[in-house]
């Protein structure tokens, strides 16, 4: 008969004892028990989607994700709010009572995580089941230690003790055993805690980054888990299986094997529960022997060179998957390691606890900024200048230190200390009658976050404001940007301007239509000083700090004026090079149709219509996403950037986060498309213009330009004209006209810049680019298929659309086959754009809202699209005479493609 | 007091039946509930049974008195609803520690009554602790599956309360009975393990719960061995199940837990189902066979009757048990 007492119950003294959890059900580990598996997507650190759903208050949904965990297998749920946007203890109780009512997801125990008692504390309150809580570790000291133990124990959980103590995390063999014995005798000697209930969390790291010091990382983890598992009787090991592999993230197939590979020998030396996510896993037997060979020469540090030839081999094997897997260990570092981790990877959930502490230990707040943030934003801007961080991850660094200088200017304020120096003053403008400024955005970020002062005075900024303001600020360089052609004779009229006033700030000049050519003939002849064409944002710190630099600048410069000056007149040589033709030479030379023979499709709706009542659900499918990696400087095509394997891993996280904001913006109603278009009977007349008619009554002309290049024999001149039938063919031909824009990206980028977050204020500019893009492509199909009805019959692919490879074009002025931005004011007319749908044209005829397209319908099945190239002054002279404009007038507009004399 | 420890591994132990079945015999009024110190209070009494620990003393001495003499080695206080958060139907929830303390006086006097007459048969008092009306794991709202009507902590401070009084009045164990919610029943142990701290005593906790349907889960759906997991991170005297089902139905949940655990295990059915009438009319000889079938399988370390049974079952009981071993303790 055994003798009972009141103490922990006892039995056989060295009986071994199992660990039993419950939901509604039990869970109860023994000899035989397999690996236990927890969930890990209900934790806001380890799973974007539910981190978004919890922030959106979608409880429903974010159930779904628990429901998802369970029914895929997972054991035990991890959940965890530790965010800085979330109140975690409300989240936590909400959460968990909600899933109280599900059975089908709280059959299986809870897993409650977070860094914070109060919330840990709110959640063993609210769960009938035996819990576990993760976690508590000796780093705040014995007493706390114990305190939160007895806790536990009393709210009758089991706990992960992390192989953490007051001098820091446990990161190698020795220390691991050290704090794990030391916790295991605390909590049995002084807690009374079951020893059963101890899990041990013994840190899993990187292996293969490269450093020495972690080379035994996996190994020194698995030989600590056996001492553990044989020494400390009764406790389980846990841990987070994916950080083992996290220098390999973008290279699945060698994740997966890793991960499997640890778990091999882990599981066999001890290691008994863990966070994996089973899509990261490879089954042992199916890796191929020759990756299992490099991957277990890193994770048993079998050779010195593992890392090497495994980095090696690494390159010849691609990952398909792209799970990505929750981890957190970073927040067991160091203050200074954990700013510069956020800074770095662009995580703004703890920055303000982070700066909070950093604050704290300081002697002024402005040290925070000096130092910590400083030493961390100069570690961005070596692995940027190292070509190791791409764009899209410095604009989020520039975010997560935008928050937190946000968070410390009162107290710098209150503390009425000196600012930090900034190294230099830049100003930044979109010219006159130029609205697009994502470039320039992105620009600004990233030298802000370089520790330059920007003044960024915005889009359409008249010359003289750029000026003025650049007198007044005492700036150190001018940067503007343009994206259309009349954008860069604003350029060189500036550069004319800082001359004539004697600047000598440098000239930074970029957008979309700029180029080195027009830059160095144009632009760099009107200024003394330094011009550099800035043609991707990366480059834009290097420039700025060789143009400033007091030493050197003046070498700097004398080498790009000399630089500019060689490229210029190689250019010019080349330009010579090429020859043309007369206009009337081009017109005997037109693209011709057979008119007699050529199918004419009847529109089946003449006549104006608007559009307002468009989801962008609908936008979706049409989106081209290509051009959106562009503008982040992630070169490559859509979809198979995301699997890049320089970019890829990037692209991945821009695009679901592009995806994630698109769902936003779709379910907030944020954007607004609108869309206006018109199908009108159409004759071509004096062979380049086209003339409109409504019932046979001419309502406006549209004048077109003619390729004036010499081709070879047999080769046409083209004009858009030729897609018309001529008047004298006696046929009735027919045209399109539109304009589609997306309404509210402003006020989206504009209420994420009050939040400090240009990232998203960037990124809604692109998605609402994308959607008028988008918007256009849809309305084409629409067209084709059923307003005009002479392709009813298409069936094509995105794709197909993407390579227009369908009947009919939709050329846009300002565009190459119709560069001529003041063909815009027609179709303006004749369509009332502006009362119609409210998108107006600058002086400058760009399209505010600029996320807009406007353009032309030509059916033709001939009809394609080409490029003007250049004319000469006779076309010029005819142009101006038949739109009734002055010649100068004309060359003013015509500017960029007039052909050198 | 602790040789409670003792008695159990000598011999199955019996707990008394039921305080309401035999209350309902003496058909109290509501001016019997009301005594003259309620006379003018302002809600109507009637149907509070444990307030009769203060108006009708001399009933519930004789109850408990009726019990040990059928044989019983504990009988429960009349506390049953004796929190604040149970006794806001009755607006009574300042007189909480005095209606604990009162019982559980009651029961110790009679209990020392007993074992100074038999000194080898020493006769306990066990505090009993309900439910409460509200659950802290569901929602009483359809409509809200996350509303909570009730808090961890809110229960948690009613219960130390009870706890407290129960203590202060003589108890010598306590007994966390009839538990449908699991969170409840962690309440109740987490204010009994800070009363234990505070005082620095050692108390031991019998701990029962109700499986309330065919299905073999408790009301907040948990299986018998979920609850019994999640109940045992405390050092119990016993664990088990009372009330809901009849002495049949209630054994194979009582052998779903009875090889899983270190700790005693307990039963206190119900006579049989109630009938078309609200009633319970298993007899004791009915009643009696089913429980023998426990005995034979050594399942029990206490046994006892739940709703509807008398001191005529617990006589009963008490004489078959009398015949077996208790359930080894410890998995020896």
């Amino acid at each position: 008969m055994s003798k009972t007492n009141n103490q922990q119950p006892t039995t056989n003294n060295q009986e071994r004892r199992y660990m039993k959890l419950s939901g509604l059900e039990p869970l109860v580990l023994n000899e035989n028990s397999n690996f236990i598996n927890v969930g890990e997507r209900t934790n806001v650190a380890g799973s974007r989607k539910f981190l978004r759903l919890i922030k959106e208050e979608k409880f429903d949904e974010a159930l779904d994700i628990a429901r998802h965990q369970v029914d895929g297998g997972a054991q035990i749920i991890d959940i965890n709010f530790d965010d800085g946007l979330i109140d975690g203890k409300e989240a936590m109780v909400r959460f968990l009572n909600l899933i109280a009512a599900e059975p089908d997801i709280c059959r299986v125990p809870i897993m409650i995580d977070s860094s914070k008692w109060e919330i840990i504390e709110a959640g063993l309150q609210v769960v009938q089941g035996k819990c576990v809580v993760n976690s508590i570790s000796l780093k705040e000291g014995e007493e706390k230690f114990i305190w939160e133990a007895t806790q536990i124990k009393r709210y009758g959980a089991a706990v992960i003790v992390m192989a953490f103590d007051e001098v820091g995390q446990a990161d190698n063999f020795e220390r691991r055993i050290e704090i794990a014995k030391r916790s295991y005798d605390v909590l049995i000697n002084k807690v009374g805690f079951a020893s059963e209930d101890i899990i041990f969390d013994l840190n899993i790291f990187p292996v293969a980054t490269g450093m020495d010091e972690h080379k035994r990382n996996a190994i020194d983890f698995i030989e600590a888990t056996k001492w553990v598992r044989e020494n400390l009787p009764n406790v389980s090991v846990s841990g987070g299986v994916s950080n083992v592999s996290f220098s390999f993230r973008g290279n699945n197939t060698v994740r997966e094997a890793m991960h499997t590979v640890f778990l091999y020998y882990a599981i066999q030396n001890g290691m008994n529960i863990g966070i994996v996510n089973p899509a990261m896993l490879e089954v042992y037997d199916d890796i191929p022997k020759d990756l299992l060979e490099h991957v277990e020469d890193v994770i048993l540090d079998r050779r010195e060179d593992a890392t090497e030839r495994l980095l090696d081999f690494a390159e010849t094997v691609k990952g398909t998957s792209k799970e990505k897997t929750a981890d957190l260990s970073w927040r067991e570092n160091p203050l200074q390691d954990r700013i510069t981790h956020a800074l770095v990877k662009g995580i703004d959930a703890f920055i303000i606890e982070d700066v909070e502490q950093a604050r704290q230990e300081a002697t002024a707040p402005i040290e925070v900024i000096e130092g910590h943030l400083m030493i961390g934003m100069n570690v961005v801007g070596d692995l940027f200048g190292a070509g190791k961080m791409f764009l899209p991850q410095v604009v989020k660094s520039a975010r997560v230190m935008k928050k937190a200088v946000a968070y410390l200017n009162p107290f710098i304020e209150a503390a009425k200390s000196d600012k930090s120096e900034p190294v230099g003053k830049i100003l930044m403008a979109t010219v006159k009658g130029d609205v697009h400024d994502i470039g320039k955005n992105i620009v600004s970020v990233v030298l802000a976050c370089n520790n330059y002062e920007i003044v960024d005075l915005g889009v359409m900024v008249p010359p003289e404001k750029i000026i003025q303001t650049a007198i007044d600020e005492r700036v150190d360089a001018i940067g503007l940007s343009g994206l259309i052609t009349p954008s860069l004779d604003e350029m060189v009229y500036l550069a004319k301007e800082m001359q004539r006033q004697n600047f000598e700030v440098p000239l930074l000049i970029g957008g979309a239509t700029t180029s080195k050519a027009h830059t160095a003939v144009k632009i760099d002849t009107q200024y003394k000083n330094a011009v550099v064409h800035v043609n991707d944002a990366s480059r834009a710190v290097t420039v700025v700090g060789d143009l400033l630099n007091k030493k050197s600048s003046h070498l700097y410069t004398a080498k790009l004026k000399k630089d500019y000056d060689e490229f210029r007149t190689k250019f010019l040589k080349r330009g010579k090079e090429k020859s043309y033709i007369s206009i009337d030479e081009a017109r005997k030379r037109k693209y011709k149709i057979d008119w007699e023979t050529s199918e004419i499709v009847k529109p089946k709706e003449l006549g104006i219509q608007t559009l307002e009542q468009l989801s962008l659900k609908e936008l979706v499918p049409f989106i081209d996403w290509s051009p959106f990696f562009r503008s982040w400087d992630l070169h490559g095509k859509f979809p198979d950037i995301l699997t890049d394997k320089v970019v890829g891993e990037q692209a991945s996280i821009m695009y679901e986060e592009a995806q994630q904001m698109i769902a936003e913006i779709i379910a907030n109603q944020s954007l607004k498309p609108k869309a206006i278009f018109g199908l009108f009977e159409a004759n071509s007349i004096n062979e380049d213009d086209i003339s409109v008619q409504k019932k046979g009554k001419e309502v406006a002309i549209f004048r077109t330009l003619r390729q004036q290049l010499k081709k070879r024999e047999g080769i046409p001149n083209i004009a858009l004209a030729d897609f018309i039938a001529p008047k004298e063919s006696n046929k009735t031909d027919y045209i399109g006209t539109f304009c589609v824009a997306i309404f509210g990206a402003q006020e989206l980028a504009d209420s994420y810049k009050a939040k400090e977050d240009d990232y998203n204020a960037i990124m809604a500019q692109a998605i609402a680019d994308r959607f008028a893009e988008a918007f256009a492509e849809y309305l084409h199909k629409q067209i084709r298929t059923k307003h005009w009805g002479y392709a009813s019959d298409e069936v094509l692919t995105n794709d197909d659309l993407i390579k227009e490879s369908y009947k009919g074009i939709r050329p846009a002025p300002g565009y190459p086959a119709c560069p001529d931005h003041l063909e815009k004011e027609t179709i303006w007319n004749l369509l009332d754009v502006e009362n119609q749908i409210g998108v107006k044209l600058t002086e400058s005829l760009a399209m505010w809202p600029a996320a807009a397209v406007s353009g032309y319908y030509f059916a033709n099945k001939e009809a394609k699209y080409f490029g003007l190239g250049k004319i000469t002054d006779n076309q010029v002279t005819d142009y101006s005479k038949r739109k009734g404009i002055t010649k100068e007038k004309a060359r003013k507009w015509l500017h960029p493609i007039l052909a050198e004399e | 007091m602790s040789n409670i420890y003792k008695a159990l591994q000598e011999r199955i132990l019996i707990l008394d039946g039921a305080m309401g079945t035999m209350l309902q015999a003496y058909k109290f009024t509501e001016e019997d509930f009301r005594g003259e110190r309620f006379k003018d209070y302002p809600t109507p009494l009637q149907g509070n049974n444990d307030l009769l620990s203060i108006t009708q003393p001399e009933a519930i001495k004789t109850i408990h008195a009726k019990y040990f003499e059928a044989g019983a080695d504990i009988v429960e206080t009349n506390t049953f609803s004796g929190t604040t958060i149970a006794m806001a139907d009755y607006q009574m929830e300042d007189l909480v520690y005095e209606l604990n303390y009162q019982s559980a006086k009651i029961a110790r006097e009679v209990a020392n009554e007993f074992t100074a007459k038999e000194p080898h048969k020493p006769r306990f008092v066990a505090g009993s602790i309900g439910p409460t009306n509200r659950t802290a794991s569901m929602s009483p709202d359809v409509n809200d599956p996350g509303y909570r009507a009730v808090t961890f902590d809110e229960l948690r401070i009613a219960y130390k309360q009870q706890t407290e009084a129960l203590l202060d009045g003589g108890a010598d164990l306590l007994l966390v009975e009839t538990v449908f919610d699991t969170l409840n029943a962690k309440a109740a142990l987490f204010a009994i393990e800070q009363v234990k701290e505070e005082r620095n005593i050692e108390i031991p906790v019998m701990l029962s719960g109700t499986i309330t349907d065919a299905s073999g889960r408790t009301l907040s759906g948990q299986t018998a061995e979920a609850f019994l997991i999640s109940v045992s991170h405390i050092p119990l005297l016993s664990v088990g199940f009372n009330c809901a089902l009849g002495a049949n139905l209630l054994q194979p949940h009582l052998e779903a837990i009875a090889n899983k655990t270190e700790f005693a295990i307990s039963a206190h059915p119900n006579a049989g189902l109630p009938n078309a009438f609200g009633e319970y009319d298993e007899t004791p000889e009915e009643m009696g066979e089913q429980i023998e079938e426990y005995l034979k399988k050594n399942l029990i370390n206490i046994i006892g009757g739940c709703c509807g049974t008398s001191p005529e079952h617990i006589k009963v009981i008490a004489n078959i048990a009398a015949k077996y071993k208790p359930r080894l303790v410890g998995g020896f």
